[in-house]
């Protein structure tokens, strides 16, 4: 696929960086040479200096044969003109815009559509990364928690401990543990090797553990694997910028929030804008106001500034302090690898969390929802079933019957509202909701195949 | 001198004005005949003429009006309009001292509802119905209506309207351009009024009780046409009816303007002082009727509940009506009443006291200090309604809320000096300075304040006066740096 992408920031480099590995060719937009000379000396990609709006630069940039334009630079604005300009001006098929600002978010359905900035996707990388957070501290147990059909099934990892029922017993054993309660086991992590789940597998202690279950039986399915701790209650936050912001208000009802930033107009402006919250002005690696504020009360402590040393050092130290879980917001890979399996609890890459919702619309097939896993080594995706039984490889056939890559497992299929959790005999009918986990990235062109719709369809 | 030519020149034309509502009373007079025709056409015509010389002389100082002219004109309006309004009462009350006249309008103009005329009942209608006009027209603000009707006031007009708008935050515009927000206020607050006529009417009152009832009721103000207030009607039905009235005329009219121009009632909603209004209200008048009963002052709750609900929000509104004399009941009640009085009423109503806005600003401030005192590095500002309240607004807050108390303090001292005891003395300043209306003891509800000596009285119709126009605009006229060039 040809693709444009606008602005060579974190979150322009993240993407182009993962879609030029999935062979498509890539062309980078952005008004700052060193960036553009910094992605161009690492990756096989064209890169225009310019600004992204400007249709002779567009133009320079290939966008008339383009298959899609992906507009993410750190300007709502100017991502919303560059997606008019490509509808109006160079026809082009797919256009996706990142909007930050949540004012436009609200009305983001009259705001996109064609009489509009003709935008078709809106991806809000802060917004994922919100979302995920607060999974994060609603499953105080759990290490990543997804969402898929909008929320109707999550697929959540755990590490298994000792003292879980199901800990040291056979997966099949789990239907006596849970008769009345669905789930499935979508793949097993052992010492970071995957192991396909099967009735025989046994779970061991420090397992890392892939299960698919309709939302309100996550917590359930989770006591399984470990005892439960006590849901959280008190949150710190370091860093006051967009994600700790939002991560802020959407917690505040429902937690005790405080919120840590550096920049005292910045806390001026946080505090007016939160209700609940309580703002401190001061530095989140001053172990002083850590102890003043009482660190060793805090259910989970979030390290979210833009700072990946500063994140690091004061999750190392508010785990030291006595944070019960400390997670830590981390940009580079090297340090994702350094500190996750150490003292603190989960180091989420804003990349990784957020490229998901941009693979949905780069994959062949017809994708709803992809969640890129373990730093982009697996997957998750919910993938749509089109044709009948005749034009698709799929459709009209059982679980068992169908021709997946070995290390992809079917986890749930959700057709309109129901849910329902796959079994080797589960049929697939058309328009299903199927959820996959893949446990290796090699096999989600295999993947997509299967789910794409042969000609004769059309 | 001629510095304030201008300031005049404003002055007369709004004076002009204003002799122009005196021809209310005066179709009523001569509809009526009640034998008060002549004080009338006497009044309007010397006003008139006072104004129109004033106007004439001045008429080549045009000049736009600066900040500090603003507060010496709405002072100047305030106190010589309610010189000029004197006039019908002292043709036709010849007895009348003009002490006793200028008390009686600016209790009129400021929505007090003090009164030293007994007899009420006697007087001629066209007398009563110009008493509670003069608090209707008060209510609202006289430069809200000169700017409303005069365009002349251009930016000036603002400076103005802040100067006399009850409230901390006044900056707060509902329309771009001021004679639009000033004729929306006026235009709600005369539609309610209408309201409030009809109910009266249907709930039993003649149409002239009820015209009369409904502008002092509209204004907070609390003149009656009955010596016995409303313990004439006797009807708990038409109590009721004042009772709602009296609280929409506590709440904000802004708040008002913008549910009737948006056909809504969120901005009710929207409002934090409204809630907290009627939430103080309403709960002090269903506790004091509990008390009420406890104390064994009336034998059922529901007796209690009448007249603890109509004399506390009476009270609390700064209206000033009584269906009871609740001097006779037991201290704490009238003066829990009377402190409800002082902070109940939403800024931006007819309503007087320091505004609720500033007693929540208040509590939210002492809150926020103690707040800080547990986290050092908490960064907390004063949010009222969702919006942060700025420092500034806080420091003008207390400013205004010491000069409240010592205002109340030294002028109870004086007025205590005077010969007065202590309850009425204190009563009498807070039941002025809030604009309320009846105190305690001598000044209580079946008594009126033609017992205070002439000393005492002007120093009620200063009181009136500076509680009316908030303090700070009446006081900064007395100010050395105000008259330095």
């Amino acid at each position: 696929m040809k693709i444009v992408i606008l602005g060579a920031g974190q979150v322009g480099a993240s993407v182009a960086e993962n879609l030029v590995r999935e062979s498509n060719d890539i062309t980078v937009v952005d008004i700052d040479a060193a960036k553009l000379q910094n992605l161009q000396d690492r990756f096989d990609l064209r890169t225009v200096h310019g600004f992204g709006s400007h249709p002779s630069v567009l133009r320079q940039a290939g966008i008339e044969d383009a298959d899609m334009l992906l507009a993410v630079t750190q300007s709502d604005e100017t991502n919303l003109v560059a997606c008019k300009l490509a509808a109006t001006l160079f026809n082009t098929p797919t256009k996706i815009a990142r909007i930050r600002c949540t004012d436009y978010l609200q009305q983001k359905d009259s705001i996109c559509s064609a009489d509009n900035f003709s935008v078709d996707y809106i991806i809000s990388p802060e917004e994922v990364l919100k979302d995920y957070i607060y999974k994060l501290i609603e499953y105080p147990e759990a290490l990543q928690v997804l969402d898929f059909a909008g929320g109707k099934v999550r697929l959540a990892a755990v590490n298994a401990v000792h003292g879980g029922p199901l800990v040291g017993h056979e997966l099949q054993s789990l239907r006596q543990h849970m008769p009345h309660i669905d789930t499935r086991v979508a793949a097993i992590f052992r010492k970071d090797r995957p192991i396909i789940p099967e009735g025989k597998t046994v779970i061991e202690a420090e397992d890392e553990v892939f299960f698919v279950a309709a939302a309100e039986n996550i917590r359930v399915v989770m006591r399984e694997m470990r005892q439960l701790d006590k849901a959280a209650k008190r949150v710190m936050i370091a860093g006051g910028g967009n994600i700790g912001r939002r991560l802020a208000k959407s917690l505040e009802q429902r937690y005790q929030v405080k919120l840590i930033d550096h920049n005292k107009k910045n806390c001026e402006r946080l505090a007016a804008e939160l209700n609940s919250s309580l703002v401190l002005f001061g530095d989140a690696t001053d172990p002083d106001l850590l102890q003043a504020e009482n660190i060793e009360d805090m259910d989970v402590f979030c390290a979210l500034t833009n700072d990946d040393e500063n994140n690091i050092m004061s999750a190392l130290l508010a785990k030291r302090m006595g944070a019960r879980k400390v997670i830590a917001l981390i940009n580079r890979s090297a340090y994702v690898d350094l500190v996750e399996s150490g003292r603190i609890d989960i180091a989420i890459s804003p990349a990784q969390a957020t490229i998901g919702s941009l693979l949905a619309h780069v994959r062949r097939g017809d994708m709803a929802v992809v969640h890129s896993l373990r730093r982009g080594a697996a997957e998750a995706l919910e993938a749509i079933a089109h044709g009948d039984a005749r034009t698709s490889k799929v459709v009209g056939r059982r679980v068992e019957q169908i021709k997946l890559p070995r290390g992809a497992t079917i986890g749930a299929i959700v057709r309109g509202e129901q849910v329902i959790i796959a079994h080797h005999d589960t049929m697939i009918e058309s328009e299903d909701h199927v959820i996959l986990f893949v446990v290796n990235k090699q096999m989600i062109s295999k993947v997509e195949k299967l789910f794409q719709v042969d000609i004769g369809f059309f | 001198m001629s510095r304030f030519f201008p300031i005049l020149h404003v002055l007369g034309m709004v004076t002009m004005l204003f002799s122009l509502t005196m021809l209310a009373p005066l179709a009523l007079s001569w509809w009526l005949q009640d034998g008060a025709l002549t004080a009338y056409d006497e009044a309007m015509v010397t006003t008139f003429g006072a104004g129109l010389l004033t106007w004439w002389s001045t008429r080549h100082a045009k000049r736009e009006l600066k900040i500090r002219d603003g507060f010496l004109l709405v002072v100047l309006i305030w106190s010589s309009l309610a010189a000029f309004a004197t006039i019908p009462l002292m043709i036709y009350l010849p007895g009348l001292s003009f002490t006793d006249a200028y008390f009686e309008t600016i209790s009129g103009l400021t929505t007090t509802g003090a009164t030293v005329l007994s007899d009420l009942d006697k007087l001629p209608p066209s007398i009563n119905f110009w008493r509670t006009e003069l608090v209707w027209l008060g209510g609202m603000g006289l430069i809200v209506l000169a700017v409303a009707v005069l365009p002349l006031l251009g930016i000036g007009g603002r400076q103005l309207y802040k100067a006399e708008t009850p409230g901390p935050m006044k900056d707060s515009q509902l329309t771009p351009r001021i004679t639009e927000t000033a004729k929306g206020l006026w235009l709600v607050y005369a539609g309610i009024t209408v309201a409030c006529m009809l109910s009266f009417r249907w709930a039993g009152m003649d149409w002239f009780d009820a015209v009369i009832h409904s502008f002092s009721t509209m204004g907070l103000g609390g003149f009656s046409s009955h010596d016995a207030s409303f313990g004439y009607f006797d009807s708990p039905r038409i109590e009721a009816v004042t009772i709602v009235f009296m609280l929409i005329a506590g709440i904000n009219f802004a708040t008002h303007f913008m549910a009737w121009r948006g056909r809504s009632f969120t901005s009710y909603r929207h409002d934090p002082e409204a809630g907290m209004f009627l939430g103080v209200t309403l709960l002090s008048a269903a506790g004091l009727a509990a008390y009420l009963q406890g104390m064994g002052v009336y034998a059922d709750f529901l007796t209690a509940l009448r007249f603890a609900a109509f004399n506390t929000v009476s009270i609390a509104t700064t209206t000033g009506f009584a269906n009871t004399d609740f001097n006779l009941w037991p201290i704490f009640a009238p003066l829990w009443m009377l402190f409800l009085s002082s902070f109940a009423s939403s800024s931006g109503s007819t309503g007087g006291g320091i505004k609720m806005i500033r007693a929540q600003i208040l509590y939210k401030q002492v809150y926020r200090e103690m707040k800080k005192l547990l986290h050092p590095n908490g960064v907390m500002p004063t949010k009222l309604g969702g919006m942060v309240v700025p420092n500034k607004i806080i420091y003008a807050v207390l400013a205004f809320l010491f000069i409240y108390i010592v205002s109340i303090v030294s002028l109870t001292l004086l007025m205590t000096a005077s010969g007065l005891d202590m309850i009425t003395a204190f009563s009498a300043v807070v039941a002025t300075i809030n604009n309320t209306g009846p105190g305690l003891n001598q000044v209580g509800p079946a008594t009126t304040y033609a017992v205070l000596t002439d000393f005492q009285t002007w120093v009620c119709t200063f009181t009136m006066l500076l509680g009316r126009l908030e303090l700070f605009t009446l006081l900064i006229v007395f100010t050395p740096a105000f008259w330095r060039k």
